[in-house]
């Protein structure tokens, strides 16, 4: 059985339809990439498996493991594995990232039928897992993600990736506006992540980061739609010719690039 | 109208029956203070809705119940049930408690306090110190500004008196408790405080008014609060009545050259709360901090007056004030600055913001700006608004429940006004009291606990 299984569908904002039949599926230990202009339904795909409520479904599934997830709530979805990295990580005064981190640990342990840890052990998970994003320790104590650079707050997604061990994760232009070593940082963080058990969608619009983050699959979204698949080359294809090949319209400065 | 003058005739009877119980005891100039106090409160009576600083609350609830004053021995209180209202982590320097308004010496503790520093209750004070009461009661808090200080001064009998001598630096704070024990006929209190600070001092007292099985009662609390040059002041007012009570207190500061004022004020029981603070910064190079939290619920209702008043140049001052609303709450923030002419420089600068749990909540904000002097800076803002969507999908994203992101997303908006508390015990035990009232609450007084 497919770990993730995205079947037909279709889903609106505020009445627009943006993905229009979308179908992939993806195995457990693979990555897959999808890769597409600006407006083709790339992040709407990432909020509709996280579960946010803005983004209607008109038609069709998503699949985890066989269960629907349509039906249940961010948090639900969490609990059961279901992970995204924001493309936009939230900023959240007041409440420090220690304590956010320690919540998200225990609740999905909780449902996992684990014992929640205590101050201790989780005070030495937090120490292992850090060193994966070479995230500064201080950032623990900050209230969550405010005042974070760019690079820190995605860091951040990639550490709380880490410590939740999710089944599934989505990956929303987590290498967007990052410099090199930050982008190195973060896909080592990802890669250490890589299991045989788990699965990636990964969202980008830059190759480069496919070189960091090797695919098993590269998909292409174009209007609400994946028009092509096919293994890592496709990605530098499509670095080079841009989407011409599926546009009807001229290619977009920024996705021809 | 006839219900008004009726009840006007309970208070005057009571009045009466003080006085008889009194007897000629007492300095004479304590009498006239109280009977210039009725006789105002006689002719204006409560306020009403027409009145301007009362537009948004109405006090009728208060003006309808005939309360009557506890005679004494009023309000027993064992020293086991004083133990729970007594607050975690806290060592005060000195405790004065009231019960029902009655000062109570056994569970009073004034032992331990250094020189330079008096802390007794306002009725001995009047044996052994009646020049310095004399010298400053009544002054800052003038029964012509408000029904309910009148009121109070008609009834003046007891409250605490705190004295420091010049150059006293105490940093444990000074608790003046007050309890209200469960009666028979609803009981009015109408405690009357002096703190009066030397120059070059610190100091910092906490008022505490709880509830020990007390339902309906009314607390109607005055604090002259004089702080001298060149000293600091931290005050609290630490507002923890049975929610069917009233808590009516005034705050009136008189601050002098280069001092710093702090008052902290966390309102949190009380059918109806009117918090009135009045610093009048009469130095220059005067600071002063205004921040208070208060968290109404079901059909609670709390009322912060503030006036500030800049009377000097060079002063500046802080007007941070936070709601957080339940269900059909209301509440309402009055930001008054005055700057006299001639008070230049000035600085004040104000913010209400206000966090609706409920969409029945409500909250009237109203900034009033009086200024009579040209080299100025006065800012305010005020917001109302709703917990952040994107905040609680985010916490939700990451597996935690509605609830418990609701729960610390709200603790995260109190979180900037528990922290100016320089009291931590103050902070941590509204912080408790705040989730206490939150659906997964517990849940994250615990996770606070364990990092």
């Amino acid at each position: 059985m497919s770990l993730i299984e995205i079947k037909n569908l279709h889903v609106n904002i505020e009445g627009k339809q943006i993905l229009k039949g979308l179908n992939l599926a993806i195995n457990p230990g693979e990555v897959h990439s999808i890769m597409g202009p600006n407006g083709s339904g790339k992040s709407t795909l990432a909020q509709v498996i996280a579960g946010n409520t803005a983004f209607e479904v008109t038609e069709g599934d998503v699949l985890l493991e066989g269960e629907s997830l349509l039906g249940l709530s961010a948090d639900e979805r969490a609990v059961k594995g279901v992970f995204m990295a924001f493309q936009y990580p939230v900023e959240i005064p007041g409440v420090s990232n220690m304590i956010f981190l320690k919540a998200a640990v225990n609740a999905v342990r909780a449902a996992r039928g684990l014992e929640e840890l205590d101050a201790m052990d989780f005070l030495a998970l937090v120490k292992q897992k850090i060193t994966l994003v070479e995230m500064d320790e201080g950032l623990l104590k900050r209230s969550v993600n405010e005042g974070f650079s760019g690079g820190e707050k995605k860091r951040n997604e990639v550490f709380q990736l880490a410590l939740l061990e999710p089944r599934f994760a989505v990956l929303d232009e987590t290498d967007s506006g990052l410099d090199i070593d930050a982008l190195r940082i973060v896909a080592a963080g990802v890669n250490a992540m890589r299991a045989k058990d788990r699965g990636f969608l990964v969202i980008t619009h830059y190759q480069r980061l496919l070189n960091y983050i090797v695919p098993d699959f590269v998909h292409v979204l174009v209007d609400g739609r994946i028009v092509e698949s096919g293994d890592k080359s496709l990605a530098l294809h499509l670095e080079d010719k841009g989407y011409a090949d599926w546009l009807q319209t001229e290619p977009q400065p920024a996705s021809a690039r | 109208m006839t219900d008004v003058i009726d009840i006007q005739d309970t208070y005057a009877e009571s009045f009466a029956r003080l006085s008889a119980r009194r007897g000629r005891s007492g300095p004479a100039w304590v009498q006239a203070l109280r009977e210039a106090g009725l006789e105002h409160f006689r002719r204006v009576g409560f306020p009403t809705l027409r009145d301007e600083d009362w537009r948004f609350t109405n006090v009728k609830p208060i003006a309808q119940t005939p309360f009557v004053l506890p005679e004494p021995p009023a309000g027993k209180l064992g020293a086991d049930a004083l133990q729970p209202l007594l607050i975690a982590g806290l060592q005060p320097a000195a405790r004065l408690v009231f019960v029902d308004g009655c000062y109570s010496t056994e569970l009073s503790d004034t032992s331990a306090l250094p020189v330079g520093v008096s802390v007794q209750s306002v009725a001995q004070a009047l044996d052994a110190d009646p020049a310095t009461i004399q010298s400053h009661m009544g002054l800052a808090a003038e029964a012509e500004s408000d029904p309910f200080i009148a009121l109070n001064a008609a009834f003046l009998e007891d409250g605490a008196f705190v004295r420091f001598a010049d150059n006293t630096t105490l940093k444990r704070p000074i608790v003046l408790l007050s309890v209200a024990t469960r009666r028979a006929q609803a009981a009015m209190t109408h405690p009357r405080n002096l703190i009066v600070v030397g120059r070059s001092c610190e100091a910092t007292v906490i008022e505490h008014y709880a509830s020990a099985g007390g339902e309906v009662y009314l607390t109607n609390a005055v604090t002259e609060l004089v702080v001298g040059d060149n000293s600091t002041v931290h005050h609290y007012v630490l507002e923890l009545e049975s929610e069917q009570a009233f808590n009516l207190q005034t705050l009136k500061i008189r601050q002098g050259r280069d001092t710093t004022v702090n008052s902290h004020t966390a309102l949190l029981g009380g059918a109806i709360v009117r918090n009135n603070v009045h610093p009048i910064m009469d130095g220059e190079n005067g600071h002063c901090l205004l921040n208070g939290l208060y968290v109404p619920r079901g059909r609670q209702h709390m009322d912060s007056f503030m006036f500030v008043e800049h009377a000097r140049p060079h002063c500046d001052s802080r007007q941070f004030y936070k709601g957080i609303l339940a269900d059909r709450a209301g509440a309402v923030f009055s930001g008054r600055i005055k700057v006299h002419p001639g008070a230049q420089k000035t600085d004040a600068k104000q913010t209400n913001q206000n966090l609706l749990l409920s969409g029945e909540a409500t909250v009237d904000t109203k900034p009033q700006l009086e200024i009579y002097a040209d080299d100025v800076k006065c800012t305010h803002g005020a917001t109302v608004g709703e917990l952040d969507e994107q905040a609680m999908y985010y916490l939700q994203a990451r597996g935690i429940s509605a609830d418990a992101a609701r729960a610390m997303l709200t603790y995260a908006f109190a979180a900037e006004s528990l922290e100016r508390m320089n009291v931590p015990a103050i902070g941590e035990l509204v912080g408790r009291e705040l989730l206490s009232r939150l659906p997964r609450g517990r849940l994250l007084a615990h996770l606070l606990e364990s990092v």
